[in-house]
């Protein structure tokens, strides 16, 4: 089990928190500790609107353990309003409902199949967006 | 009846329905032979990565839009369910954090059945009302289980309704009052460890549905003086098409008056979710200065009654969420198989 690191995951994972640059704007998704050359005073937390649109994708027909019991699924990589780019899920539609350049949207789910006494993790995907 | 002292009202409401749904037809043909009455056209399914918890999430969320509230200004935020993804661990922890409401905020799970919204509801308008919270989220949501061939296995769906309550004055609709009439009437329960829900059948009707919902509905219009008449609209606890429409004409009120709200022929019971949502697909309709009959129900057995008047607030707020028109229209069906499936009714050796 890992609690811990699913606990520490929490923001970004349930939030989209990612970072931004209070210099120059730069966002980044997920967040990562400050390199060696950055200011740490210059990153802060911000919730991304989760607003994005499909810069591509594919179908798992073979999924990884905890997945298996949704296969086949569309996994896509979503360009952010903010900028970053993300590889999530897709949910609430298969690949014939999407396209490059469709709009989508955060959601937050479960994500993946942990046993009987697993913790629940939950998690963002994105669908199109519904209006 | 209950009144606060300060008065409260809804700064924002907020909606969600799964995707999926099944054909109540399609149940008929695992189990009858089709010449069975159907109690609903079809009834939402959770997609296979949803649960009270993201439900909740999707609904509070649109409730917030709504309002144009950041998530840090709520005191709390309440789930009420019947279908906790725990059996111990808060549906509420998980869902303050996802909504940026966490950690200076109280949370707490709900349980009375299909009213335990409502309950967090009541309980609101108290935090409120009293001056302790400025903003309280009060979720109803379920995925509610049903034992397969079970004639609740029709109507038992999936959704969640978020409503927010805050100081009436920054409302887009006011709480007039509320009341609650509670008997200790086991109509349908679920023990402890069971899969499914078991039902007293013929009896959860008049000694339980019609009985309280009728009583706690009757009291309120009479301690405030008013008539069914008097209302634009109302809403009923909806556990199937028949109940709700049966209670508001033993009521006096129409059928125009229930139509907006009257969402269960369309996706099922939502349990929870299911007065609630009947009252944010009113508020979708309702112009200022139209007023709203509420009654929820919880089996076991109790109805909470409400009495709300909308404001000009709501024509700015309703379209900065989804309309309860949109997550109805992006329905789409799948067969029993993949209900069995994505509902765990599949036992995989």
């Amino acid at each position: 089990m890992d609690i811990a690191k699913q606990w520490r995951g929490r923001g970004p994972r349930y939030r989209l928190e990612g970072q931004r640059n209070t210099q120059t704007g730069e966002v980044r998704f997920p967040p990562r500790p400050v390199a060696l050359d950055e200011n740490a005073a210059e990153w802060e937390t911000v919730a991304l609107s989760g607003k994005g649109e499909i810069y591509s994708y594919t179908t798992l027909h073979q999924a990884p353990s905890g997945f298996d019991g949704l296969t086949p699924y569309p996994v896509a990589l979503v360009r952010l309003a903010e900028g970053p780019l993300v590889t999530a899920q897709l949910t609430d539609c298969d690949e014939n409902d999407v396209q490059i350049g469709t709009a989508v949207e955060m959601v937050t789910r479960h994500l993946k199949d942990t046993g009987e006494d697993g913790v629940l993790i939950y998690g963002y995907k994105f669908r199109p967006a519904v209006q | 009846m209950m009144k606060p002292s300060r008065p409260v009202g809804l700064v924002g409401y907020g909606l969600y329905i799964p995707r999926y749904r099944i054909a109540a037809k399609e149940i008929a043909r695992m189990w009858t032979d089709g010449s069975a009455a159907l109690p609903v056209e079809a009834k939402s399914v959770p997609g296979p990565d949803e649960d009270t918890i993201t439900m909740s999430i999707e609904a509070a969320r649109n409730a917030l839009a709504r309002a144009g509230l950041s998530a840090e200004r709520l005191s709390a935020v309440w789930v009420g369910s019947e279908s906790h993804p725990y059996s111990v661990k808060p549906s509420g922890t998980v869902v303050a954090e996802a909504l940026g409401a966490a950690p200076w905020v109280s949370t707490a799970d709900w349980e009375f059945a299909c009213k335990a919204g409502s309950e967090a509801l009541t309980a609101g308008m108290g935090m409120v009302g009293s001056g302790m919270a400025e903003y309280v989220l009060a979720i109803g949501a379920d995925t509610a289980q049903a034992r397969p061939s079970d004639a609740l296995e029709y109507t038992a769906a999936a959704g969640a309704a978020a409503l927010l309550v805050g100081p009436a004055e920054e409302s887009l609709a006011t709480i007039e009052a509320t009341i609650s009439y509670v008997t200790d009437t086991p109509d349908f329960y679920r023990r402890e460890n069971r899969p499914y829900p078991v039902h007293g059948n013929r009896f959860t009707g008049e000694p339980a549905y019609f009985h309280q919902t009728t009583s706690a509905a009757s009291r309120l219009l009479a301690d405030l003086g008013r008539t069914p008449q008097d209302y634009t609209y109302a809403v009923f606890h909806q556990p199937n098409a028949k109940f709700p429409q049966a209670a508001a004409k033993r009521l006096g009120f129409s059928d125009a008056q229930i139509a907006p709200g009257l969402l269960s022929p369309q996706i099922g019971n939502t349990y929870s979710g299911a007065a609630l949502a009947g009252l944010c697909a009113t508020l979708d309709v309702a112009k200022p200065g139209d007023t709203i009959f509420v009654t929820s129900y919880g089996s076991g057995a109790g109805s909470d009654a409400y009495s709300l008047v909308v404001t000009d607030t709501i024509l700015e707020r309703r379209s900065r969420a989804p309309l309860t028109a949109a997550y109805l229209n992006r329905k789409v069906f799948v067969d029993y198989a993949v209900y069995a499936k994505w509902r765990g009714k599949l036992v995989m050796g």
